[in-house]
C-alpha cells in the first residue's frame, strides 16, 4: 500500500486525533496528538508491518515562522523493511507539559533515541525503563537544543569549572610553572 | 701517564660535531657535551608522542606517521600509554565531557612532557563556538606548540614537531630540581 493510503486509513481510525496529512516530495508525514501515540504505533507496526522506526528526534518550534501547533514536536520516521513505505508521524508537544508517551515497548532501540531527545529537549517519555542523560556531561544543567538556550551556554558546566581549578593547582607542578613560583 | 695523556690530546683534536655542541670521539664510542645539551640533543631526537586523536587531525596525524611523511626518522615512534610518553598530540576538537579525560592522559604522562595543540580546534576552540566545546586546549593545559589549520596538512605537523625540538633544544636544566 502507498504511504499516502496508509495515512488516510489511519486517520479514519483515529478521526480525533490526526490533524494534518501532508505530503512533500512524495514524503508522508501525520500531525498527530500525542495521546494515543503509542497505539497508533502499534496498529502501523502490527496492521500496515510498519516494523522499523528509522529515527526519533524533538523539533523546537519557537522560532519557525508560519507555525502551527504546539511549540514542540517528536518525531518518528517509520519504515516498512517488507513494503518498502516510509511514513513520518509528527506528535505535537505543549510548552506547559512537555511530556509524551515513551514507545519503547514497541520497539526498544527507541530507549536511546528518547534518552537523546530528553536530553537536548527536555522532553519527558512517560514509561521510560531509564529516563536519564545520554550525550551531555554529566551533571549538565539546560537543554541545549532549545532555542532559549545560548549558542555558548547560559552557565558553564560544573565539571569544566572544576577542571580548570584543577589545572591552575596542579600547574605549579609543571616544570615552567614550578619556575614562575620561584621567581 | 704521559703517554695516555698524550693521546688523549691527539683525539680531542679528531673530535667530530653532530649537533650543536655535541661532539663524538670517532672510534671510542664517546659522545663530549655539556650535560644540559646531551640531554636536550636526546629528548629532541626521542620525541615519543601519547596520540589524542579526537576528531578528523587524527587522520592527518595517522598519515604523518605512515611512510611517504614518515614521523621514524625524527625518532618519533607513537606510544599508546600516556605512562610511556613525553608528548601529548591534541588532534582535533576537545568537548567539555572529553576534557578531563585529556587533562588525565597529561597527569599520567612522566616529566619531562610536552604538550602539542593540532589544528585550529585544539588550538581555539575552531568553528564550534558552541557550549560544548572548549575554547583552546591551553584553557586546562600548559600548550607548547600551536599548529593551525583545519586540518594541517602532515607537513604542519612535522613542522610544528621541529619547533618542539627547538625548544626542547633552548632548555636548561630540566633534568633536575637542584639545577
Amino acid at each position: 500500500m502507498e504511504p499516502i493510503g496508509i495515512a488516510k486509513e489511519l486517520q479514519k481510525k483515529f478521526p480525533d486525533s490526526i490533524s494534518e496529512i501532508t505530503t512533500h516530495r512524495g514524503q508522508v508525514a501525520l500531525m498527530v496528538e500525542r495521546t494515543p501515540i503509542v497505539e497508533m504505533c502499534r496498529v502501523l507496526k502490527t496492521d500496515y508491518q510498519m516494523n522499523h522506526l528509522n529515527c526519533l528526534c524533538g523539533v523546537d518550534n519557537l522560532s519557525r515562522k508560519m507555525a502551527h501547533g504546539e511549540r514542540f514536536e517528536v518525531v518518528y520516521q517509520l519504515y516498512s523493511i517488507q513494503n518498502r513505505v516510509t511514513l513520518r508521524l509528527k506528535a505535537q508537544v505543549p510548552e506547559s507539559d512537555p511530556s509524551i508517551d515513551s514507545i519503547t515497548c514497541l520497539w526498544s532501540g527507541a530507549n536511546w533515541l528518547e534518552r537523546e531527545t530528553y536530553d537536548f529537549f527536555g522532553i519527558v517519555f512517560n514509561g521510560h525503563p531509564n529516563l536519564q542523560r545520554i550525550l551531555t556531561a554529566e551533571g549538565w544543567e539546560g537543554y541545549p537544543l532549545r532555542k532559549e538556550y545560548a549558542l555558548r551556554g547560559d552557565t558553564e558546566w560544573k565539571g569544566f569549572i572544576e577542571l580548570k581549578e584543577k589545572a591552575r593547582q596542579l600547574s605549579k607542578f609543571d616544570f615552567y610553572g614550578a619556575q614562575v613560583e620561584q621567581e | 701517564m704521559e703517554k695516555g695523556g698524550i693521546a688523549m690530546g691527539k683525539m680531542n683534536n679528531n673530535l667530530v660535531q653532530i649537533a650543536d655542541g655535541i661532539k663524538i670521539i670517532p672510534g671510542a664510542s664517546a659522545i663530549v657535551a655539556p650535560l644540559n645539551k646531551l640531554i636536550n640533543w636526546g629528548r629532541a631526537g626521542s620525541i615519543w608522542p601519547a596520540t589524542f586523536g579526537l576528531a578528523c587531525c587524527a587522520i592527518e596525524m595517522m598519515v604523518a606517521g605512515s611512510s611517504t611523511n614518515d614521523l621514524d626518522r625524527f625518532g618519533i615512534i607513537f606510544r599508546a600509554s600516556p605512562r610511556q610518553a613525553d608528548c601529548l598530540i591534541l588532534a582535533g576538537t576537545i568537548t567539555k565531557k572529553m576534557a578531563p579525560v585529556v587533562r588525565r592522559v597529561y597527569d599520567q604522562m612522566p616529566e619531562p612532557r610536552y604538550v602539542l595543540a593540532m589544528g585550529s580546534c585544539a588550538c581555539t576552540g575552531g568553528v564550534f563556538d558552541t557550549y560544548a566545546v572548549v575554547q583552546g586546549a591551553d584553557e586546562f593545559l600548559p600548550v607548547d606548540v600551536y599548529i593551525p589549520g583545519c586540518p594541517p596538512r602532515p607537513e604542519a605537523l612535522l613542522q610544528g614537531l621541529m619547533k618542539l625540538q627547538e625548544k626542547i633544544m633552548q632548555e636548561q636544566g630540566r633534568w633536575s630540581q637542584l639545577v
